[in-house]
């Protein structure tokens, strides 16, 4: 979620122009049964109005599906998830939603207005009827409610630059070479169950692609969130910059209480020519479930980065600092000779909380480069676990990466825990791992204390200074949120 | 009637590896409204067990006696109230704090307190003029405000930061524990400047130091003398003078 | 263990099972793990599933001999001989201080592989305590194997009592296509102090498949050093339980690969009690096709505040062919510690190595001089002067 004020513009605007688009007219149902085969799939494929090669490309995802296992491999657990107790299409209109504020969970009211959030966005965001009929301006903005986008803004900027940006159930239609072209070329259907799951099922998501030599004239950004009861979200994002060309995309997301988890498969890719540059960015703040670990959401998702191209560069930012269950590991595989890729991630668990998260840098090409700054603070009774791969294959002549990985609890109820897994096949590859475990201390707390801070405020401003590293790199709007973000995360675990 | 600062037997100990040592023995002490007094003492008489409890650490515990301060209970209240009521304490060894930005953690500072003492806030650009109007007179580069809470800083940056924060936050009193440690004749003089500009019937300090050098500086109202966790002798600021040139033999076996 | 991660069926595992007699219903049930198994990834058992590994027959006192007068051995206060898994008793003399004793079970560790192996065909090893108080000197212990197709389980158990102390000389050697799966269950008492220096250099087509078990008391010491430099495929692993405060445990290692060998070390440091420290220094150095492997799990329970616990793994790559895999893991459940690891992976430095050449030093020269001083503060950990300059020689000849 960019900055309050922008994103407040972006969501009415966004509502209003849901009405100018006119989706809700096209289609008469609100949600797809419950349960998965393969009519599930034909009647999302066919809602989309999606080609042919579309509804076979899925299918075939979803044989694949059937025949894979859920991983176990993550420090995580959670009852079975029943897949067939699911809907895997909602649309966005047409919800009973609270009639007001007054009939929303006071608890969750108290912690938008504590990230600043106004007043009407609160409401919109607690799904509060009626409260999108109003207008404004944003950054550009991909929304996706629920499972469909019911907007797109700036796009004529956009397209003067040559810049597509559209969901990616129009790029199917409207731009169905590229689509074929690149979709699952990074993370191929078959590549991991939950992936498998997203490339039969996916409901939406975004697409960008940037041609040659442009420099997109304005940062991206989607706004998701879940809203519809019981209905997992499958969103696909995929994003190409050619040759010399350039993006910032900025992905943000919040979810409305809820009391029985949810799912959520998401599938990103990129993939930047030569010389081109995708910096993604995200502030992941779905429901983390209640003080107990009732509800909240489960969110595997996988992220994947292809710096095909000579000099590249993918950098991933994030700030974790929602769900039940996160699963996540966006990843760069540097086949482009001198590519870089980078990773700068937050992960902050707290009360029963469960992450599992971190990045893969697989060196293909000589004089590739990698950075990753993994920061993880746990509090409560939560478990947050960094894990991640560095691999230097036989042509990564010259290659190099530095990871740091720093862990911070608090209290000692939580665990935090570091699975670094380091290859190399090439003699003059270098690797730099460090990796530390430590606490706020008292020191710390009572130099801050003495200077007029609640323990709470010194919790957050020290923490925020231990995940300097990685805010920094977010951009700047973003930082701001991010930063009231990891204090109000960290909201009773101290004292 | 002094209702300014008033300690009364106060005794404190810490726990040392599992068996609680006794360091403050019943402490007697009154610091009146716009005074400025010192104490000295050799090495472990508790000073800068004073200084802590005073300011809220809790490793120590509180065994007997009281503190009050505008009448207050002090000892009631934890560091940040203290600091909202105008205790400040400049650490001896001031904390690093790794990726926090001086600056932002300034004006986090100078806000909180500010909002306690139901004063508006500062907005970033007066804030920013307040702060650099202060490391002028401070002689410190701006250069300091963008680098982590001491972190990298010399032991002469780290206490002139805390005579900064001291300067921002406007304490109506400070204690100074050994805030001349460390620093060469200009810098002292820079810091001694600093606190003696605060003086006025509205400032009272507690200056804590082992050396009279930094009492040529900052004249004190009164002189106390501490050893063993206990004042032994009060007087003007020519004890100072006559500790430098005797040394405590004398005081210790006065009190002996 | 789940279905499809492991070989149920390959003759090496029915030879096993059927060696095994009733001692092989954990064995046969798991199978021998695949790479899909997590602890196995880096370290393939392929190759050894296809033998059917025979008990390995009793060699002739000469035969012993032989072997043993091709070895440099340190001298020490105790010495113990064990021949194609059977102790030599002509070759063995114990101190005083060394007390023959009945290994009682310990900790099966039935999720190990190399446990369930040892459990299932369990040989008698040297099993001894040292009396509560007594500094008993240094035990050389040799493991020597010769012959194809043969298989050892030895089973040596070592108990220091309160105050006791021991320096262990855990030399292994052999000839032939072989295997060996010692385990070690060491007891560490209070206060006391065992230095365990492991030399490896099994044959170059032997398969070494160690596991120690070490559970360290209240102020006790287990300090062990592991240099592998035989067999085609060995893993030295060691699990360390700190279960009273102020215990301490080093697990220190140097790997020297080489050929197209695969050389493996494997360590879970448990602190299970607070205030205690662990240290781990573990450097590889891979040449030809040779393949290095470090898995080294920090693993801190709730209740073990105050825990120090460093890690640093270097791994030097000399060949193009040579490959090194590196699992540094840290698993905390208390807030109040102090834990960290390091890793590095990379080549000769070429500046350094320049310098040494543009000073006259011969290339291959300059390398071996660089690569003892990647080495040497590794060693600088062996306390022990006598077993340090034997541990030299072995790297140096």
């Amino acid at each position: 979620m960019p900055a309050v004020t922008e994103t407040r513009e972006t969501v009415e605007k966004l509502a209003k122009s849901s009405y100018e688009w006119g989706f809700e007219t096209d289609i008469e149902m609100d949600i797809a049964p419950k349960g998965l085969n393969e009519d599930t799939v034909r009647l999302i494929s066919e809602h989309k109005r999606e080609p042919e090669w579309m509804l076979e490309w899925r299918l075939k995802a979803f044989r694949m599906w059937l025949e894979m296992k859920e991983p176990e491999w993550a420090k995580v657990s959670h009852p079975p998830i029943d897949y067939q107790d699911a809907h895997y299409f909602a649309q966005p209109k047409k919800k009973p939603g609270p009639k007001s504020l007054d009939e929303v969970d006071p608890e969750l009211l108290k912690t938008y207005a504590k990230l600043g959030i106004p007043l009407h966005e609160q409401a919109l965001l607690a799904g509060v009827e009626g409260a999108e009929d109003q207008k404004r301006l944003p950054v550009a903005v991909d929304a996706v409610f629920d499972s469909v986008s019911v907007a797109t803004t700036f796009r004529k900027t956009l397209e003067e630059a040559g810049v597509i940006f559209c969901p990616i159930s129009d790029a199917i239609r409207e731009h169905p070479d590229l689509v074929k072209q690149y979709l699952g070329s990074v993370v191929p259907a078959a590549d991991n169950f939950f992936a498998a799951l997203n490339s039969a099922v996916f409901t939406d998501g975004s697409f960008v692609f940037v041609p040659k030599g442009v420099r997109c004239p304005m940062e991206l950004s989607t706004y998701f969130r879940i809203n519809a009861r019981n209905t997992g979200q499958f969103e696909r994002t995929l994003i190409i910059v050619e040759d010399g060309a350039s993006v910032s995309y900025l992905e943000g997301c919040t979810a409305p209480q809820r009391d029985e988890n949810q799912l959520h498969a998401a599938v990103v890719e990129l993939i930047a020519m030569d010389d081109a540059s995708i910096k993604y960015s995200t502030v992941q703040n779905w429901y983390p479930g209640d003080d107990e670990g009732r509800g909240g959401i489960y969110n595997f998702v996988t992220k994947r980065g292809a710096c095909r191209g000579a000099r590249s560069k993918i950098s991933w930012t994030q700030v974790e600092t929602g769900s039940a269950i996160t699963w996540k590991y966006p990843s760069c595989v540097l086949a482009g000779e001198g590519s870089v890729g980078e990773f700068y991630s937050v992960a902050v668990t707290n009360n029963h909380q469960q992450a599992d998260t971190g990045t893969k840098m697989i060196h293909l090409a000589p004089n590739t480069r990698s950075t990753i700054i993994a920061k993880t603070i746990s509090a409560g009774r939560s478990d947050s676990t960094y894990r991640g791969l560095v691999r230097m294959q036989p042509k990564a002549r010259n290659a190099r990466n530095f990871t740091q990985c720093d862990s911070l609890l608090i209290g000692d109820q939580c665990g935090a825990h570091t699975v670094p897994y380091i290859e190399s096949r090439n003699m003059t590859a270098r690797i730099e791992h460090e990796a530390t475990t430590s606490k706020i201390s008292e020191d710390q707390l009572f130099y801050c204390r003495s200077r007029g801070l609640s323990e709470e405020d010194a919790v957050g401003l020290i923490v925020n200074g231990f995940c300097r590293e990685v805010l920094k790199e977010l951009p700047m709007e973003f930082a701001v949120e991010a930063q009231k973000l990891l204090q109000v995360s960290l909201e009773g675990s101290v004292g | 009637m002094n209702d300014f600062l008033k300690i009364q037997g106060l005794e404190a100990r810490i726990d040392a590896d599992g068996t609680p040592k006794e360091i403050l023995k019943g402490i007697d002490l009154e610091i009146p409204k716009g005074e400025i007094h010192a104490i000295m003492g050799p090495n472990g008489s508790g000073k800068s067990t004073l200084s802590y409890v005073l300011s809220g650490r809790d490793d120590y515990e509180v065994t007997g006696g009281s503190a009050t301060f505008k009448g207050q209970d002090l000892l009631a209240l934890d560091p940040e109230e203290r600091a909202a009521l105008g205790v400040f304490l400049a650490f001896q060894s001031p904390v690093e704090l790794p990726g926090v930005n001086n600056a932002n953690f300034l004006r986090t500072a100078v806000n909180a307190v500010r909002r306690a003492r139901g004063e508006d806030e500062l907005d970033a650009v007066a804030f920013l003029k307040a702060v650099r109007a202060e490391t002028k007179r401070l002689s410190m580069s701006d250069e300091m405000l963008k680098r982590a809470v001491n972190v990298g800083f010399s032991g002469g940056e780290k206490k002139r930061n805390e005579v900064l924060q001291m300067r921002l936050l406007q304490p109506s009193f400070a204690i100074l524990d050994e805030t001349d440690s460390g620093l060469d004749i200009d810098a002292l003089r820079i810091v001694a400047d600093g606190v003696n500009s605060l003086r006025g019937p509205d400032f009272s300090a507690l200056v804590i130091t082992h050396h009279q050098r930094l009492l040529d500086y900052i004249v004190p109202d009164r002189v106390h003398v501490m050893a063993k966790g206990k004042i032994i002798f009060s007087g003007g600021p020519e004890v100072a003078k006559t500790l430098e040139k005797q040394g405590y033999t004398q005081f210790l076996e006065a009190a002996a | 263990m789940s279905t499809g991660t492991a070989v149920q069926s390959s003759p090496a595992l029915s030879a096993f099972v059927g060696r095994a007699a009733g001692h092989g219903s954990v064995l046969a049930e798991r199978g021998i793990p695949t790479r899909r198994v997590e602890a196995w990834r880096y370290t393939p058992l392929r190759a050894f599933t296809e033998t059917v590994w025979n008990e390995a027959p009793a060699l002739s006192d000469h035969d012993v001999q032989s072997l043993l007068d091709a070895l440099a051995l340190p001298k020490a206060e105790s010495r113990a001989v064990f021949a194609n898994g059977q102790e030599a008793a002509s070759q063995t003399r114990l101190s005083e201080n060394l007390v023959r004793s009945q290994g009682e079970a310990v900790d099966p560790l039935e999720d190990r592989f190399s446990a369930i192996l040892n459990a299932a065909l369990r040989q008698n090893g040297l099993s001894i305590r040292v009396p509560a108080g007594v500094a008993a000197g240094t035990l050389v212990l040799v493991s020597l194997t010769s012959g194809n197709a043969i298989s050892t389980h030895l089973r040596h158990q070592i108990v220091l009592e309160d105050g006791a102390s021991l320096t262990v000389f855990d030399f292994n050697a052999g000839d032939g296509q072989y295997v060996t799966n010692p385990r070690f269950d060491i007891v560490v008492g209070k206060g006391a102090q065992l230095n365990h220096v492991k030399l490896q250099r099994e044959g170059a087509d032997a398969g070494h498949l160690a596991l120690v078990y070490a559970s360290v008391d209240a102020n006790g010491n287990y300090d062990s050093f592991t240099l592998n430099q035989g067999s085609e495929l060995a893993r030295h692993e060691v699990v360390a339980t700190l279960t009273q405060a102020h215990a301490q445990v080093h697990v220190n290692g140097i790997q020297i690969v080489d050929g197209t060998r695969l050389n493996d070390l494997t360590s879970m440091i448990h602190h299970a009690a607070p205030d205690c420290g662990s240290r781990q220094t573990v450097k590889t150095v891979l040449s030809e096709s040779g393949q290095g492997v470090f898995q080294g799990k920090i693993l801190v329970d709730r209740v073990a505040q105050k825990t120090d616990g460093y890690q640093m793994n270097q791994a030097l790559l000399l060949s193009d062919k040579a490959q090194i895999n590196s699992k540094p893991e840290l698993e905390i459940y208390a807030d109040d510690v102090k834990c960290s690891h390091g890793a590095t992976v990379g080549a000769l430095d070429d500046e350094q190595l320049f310098y040494l050449r543009s000073r006259g030093v011969p290339e291959a020269e300059a390398r071996a001089i660089l690569v003892q001083a990647f080495l040497l503060d590794a060693l600088d950990l062996v306390t022990d002067e006598t077993l340090r300059d034997v541990l030299i020689r072995s790297i140096t000849a």
